[in-house]
């Protein structure tokens, strides 16, 4: 019998789309602030100006987010919860990461089939994790470049001591192609699982909801 | 009280006027120059007149000035300089005991000069530094009379009252200590970390700093209050491009696209053309060089971000906002790499889905699919 399973909590799934909607916002508008293709024609536009102001805008939005999604990491359900996006540190993780590689690597053909994150993919978002960290550091760090003194130049600012001030910024910028590349990643994952799976991986971001056959989980 | 403070009289006392006059400076230019003194510190124009009497005290500090592995940038600034006689005032006013591009004295007489007044000032004379700091091989790279500069700088600026370290070269090592640094050179607030130093740096700096940090010394009797990189605020506390001229055109988003284009000609921004502005610490856009003449962005050329420590090697390439990726090809920049790779990733993605559609016998229960009529 198939059981429907309540498995993405609501916070993780608004912080998922939330954090979907900036990465979109903050790549596009970083790019251009990284390479400004399109010129203003007259010098009472304000394109710069305000394309650096959304990004700045999602920057926030996106600190929040993260900051609630890491605080959900110790509170929210099993597959929220950091254990989920460590599985090298445990032995059922590690199987499940090896069965997974084997997957993809066509190697094996049963497909993994699990409640929440296959364990591959648990590893590849505490990595993203990781990169979003280093965007939400590098991005105050040059945010604050504007007034010495102020709160994230006192806070990040050491930063441009240890890397300077250009390799803050070539980091921020080359972090963001990473991001894309994930995105891409994620997109086609998230697409493939669903099919395999047949468990309502697409939809289970939107309602929260697997359908699972709890025979097969064992 | 601030309005108050803001209408109250400036003003200098007619015997000071008088004495610089007697001295060919007249009180026009005298005045001026106190006045942008007290500007350039940023201070209130009620000081005006407090630092024309600290400049009549009798205290003429003695200065001894050393360079090192530099370009002689630093010196050539500053005797060009004739902001309201400004060299004048540094030069007779100041009591400079050992400058190797300007005094008379040479050989074992200079030598002397120098280390008669490191004895007889101890502790109170000021010493500034040009130039870096070679280290590698027990100083051999950069001798003065036989001495290792590095001997030199400790025994001058270890018993000097303050020492001040004019251009990048002195300030963070500069262009003498970028990659791969052959002589090992170093600033020297490092050669000597003992020693009390201020950092002006700049490739050259602005002698107008280096006039407002002595003012600022013989009116406080302390240097002014610096950054994390020991720089004056006054001089190094915004960023370039938060006073630069073209910063309308960077928020409008008109940014010249090479050098004489039609954008280049009507003064738009030099974002694109790899200017460092955005990332600089320096009062160029405001004090300007050569008396307020111009500076490097209002002439048309990009900041290349010379008085960032490193700017030799972290700056660079100067025509490039960023630098280059390490371990990838001269012309290969951030985003041509970056493009690469998430073509790469959805190329190799797209791969592993036709393949993974083609497959058969992998998805879940697909024997237990009950087809639709
Ligand atoms: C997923 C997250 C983010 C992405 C993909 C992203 C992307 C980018 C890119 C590509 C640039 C251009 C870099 C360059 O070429 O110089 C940039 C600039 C910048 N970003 Fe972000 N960013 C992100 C998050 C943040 C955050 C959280 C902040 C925090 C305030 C931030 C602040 C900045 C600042 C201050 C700049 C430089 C703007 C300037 O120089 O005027 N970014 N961003
Ligand atoms: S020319 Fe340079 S410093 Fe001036 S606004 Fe443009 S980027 Fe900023």
């Amino acid at each position: 019998m198939l059981e429907i399973r309540y498995v993405w909590e609501w916070p993780v799934r608004i912080t998922h789309w939330i954090n979907a909607l900036c990465i979109v916002v903050l790549a596009v508008t970083g790019i251009y602030i990284g390479n400004p293709f399109l010129l203003a024609p007259s010098p009472d536009a304000f394109v710069m100006g305000w394309v650096r102001f959304i990004h700045y805008v999602f920057a926030y939005l996106f600190t929040v987010s993260m900051v609630a999604r890491i605080i959900w990491l110790f509170i929210g359900n099993q597959h929220a919860s950091w254990k989920a996006f460590v599985p090298w540190a445990f032995s059922k993780g590690r199987e499940n990461m090896w069965g997974t590689f084997k997957y993809y690597t066509f190697i094996e053909k049963k497909v993994p089939y699990v409640v929440g994150h296959n364990a591959l993919a648990a590893a590849a978002y505490s990595l993203v994790f990781a990169l979003f960290l280093v965007q939400i550091v590098t991005g105050f760090a040059l945010y604050g470049q504007y007034q010495p003194g102020s709160f994230w130049d006192v806070i990040f600012g050491p930063l441009f001591g240890l890397f300077s001030s250009p390799g803050v910024r070539l980091t921020h910028h080359v972090v963001t192609w990473l991001l894309i590349g994930f995105a891409i990643h994620h997109i086609y994952s998230a697409w493939l699982m669903d099919i395999k799976e047949k468990n309502g991986t697409l939809s289970s971001i939107f309602s929260g909801y697997k359908f699972m056959n709890p025979e097969d989980l064992k | 009280m601030q309005k108050e403070q803001y209408q109250s009289p400036v003003e200098v006392s007619e015997d000071i006027l008088q004495k610089w006059e007697a001295r060919g400076v007249n009180r026009r230019d005298f005045l001026k120059f106190c006045s942008t003194m007290t500007a350039a510190l940023a201070l209130p124009v009620s000081f005006i007149p407090r630092i024309a009497e600290a400049l009549e005290g009798d205290n003429r500090p003695p200065v001894i000035w050393m360079e090192f592995q530099g370009c002689t940038g630093d010196t050539e600034a500053l005797l060009r300089a004739n902001q309201p006689t400004a060299a004048e005032l540094i030069l007779d006013y100041l009591s400079l005991e050992y400058n190797e591009t300007i005094m008379a004295a040479a050989g074992h007489q200079a030598e002397k000069a120098k280390y008669d007044a490191v004895e007889k000032y101890k502790g109170k004379y000021i010493a500034i530094v040009e130039g870096s700091i070679p280290m590698a091989d027990g100083g051999v790279y950069c001798t003065v009379a036989g001495e290792s500069a590095l001997d030199v700088a400790r025994k001058v600026c270890g018993s000097a009252a303050a020492t001040i370290a004019v251009g990048t070269c002195a300030a963070y090592g500069g262009i003498p200590a970028a990659a791969p640094n052959p002589t090992g050179a170093v600033s020297i607030s490092r050669a000597v970390p003992g020693a009390t130093v201020i950092n002006l740096p700049g490739c050259p700096l602005n002698a107008d700093n280096l006039t407002a940090v002595i003012v600022h010394y013989l009116t406080f009797g302390r240097l002014p209050a610096t950054d994390s990189f020991g720089r004056p605020r006054f001089a190094y506390g915004k960023r370039i491009h938060d006073n630069c001229e073209r910063r309308s055109h960077f928020d409008a988003g008109q940014y010249a696209e090479s050098f004489g284009d039609p954008g280049h000609r009507q003064g738009w921004c030099l974002y694109k053309l790899g200017c460092k502005g955005p990332q600089t610490y320096h009062n160029c856009p405001t004090v300007r060089y050569n008396e307020g003449t111009s500076w490097p962005v209002m002439a048309g050329h990009g900041c290349i971000g010379c008085s960032e420590p490193a700017f030799w090697d972290t700056m660079s390439p100067f025509y490039r906002r960023l630098p280059q990726v390490p371990g990838f090809g001269v012309e290969a920049t951030a985003d041509k790499i970056g493009l690469g790779l998430a073509a790469a990733t959805a190329v190799a993605f797209g791969a592993h889905g036709v393949a993974s559609a083609l497959r058969k016998g992998d998805a879940h229960e697909t024997d237990k699919v009950k087809e639709e009529e």
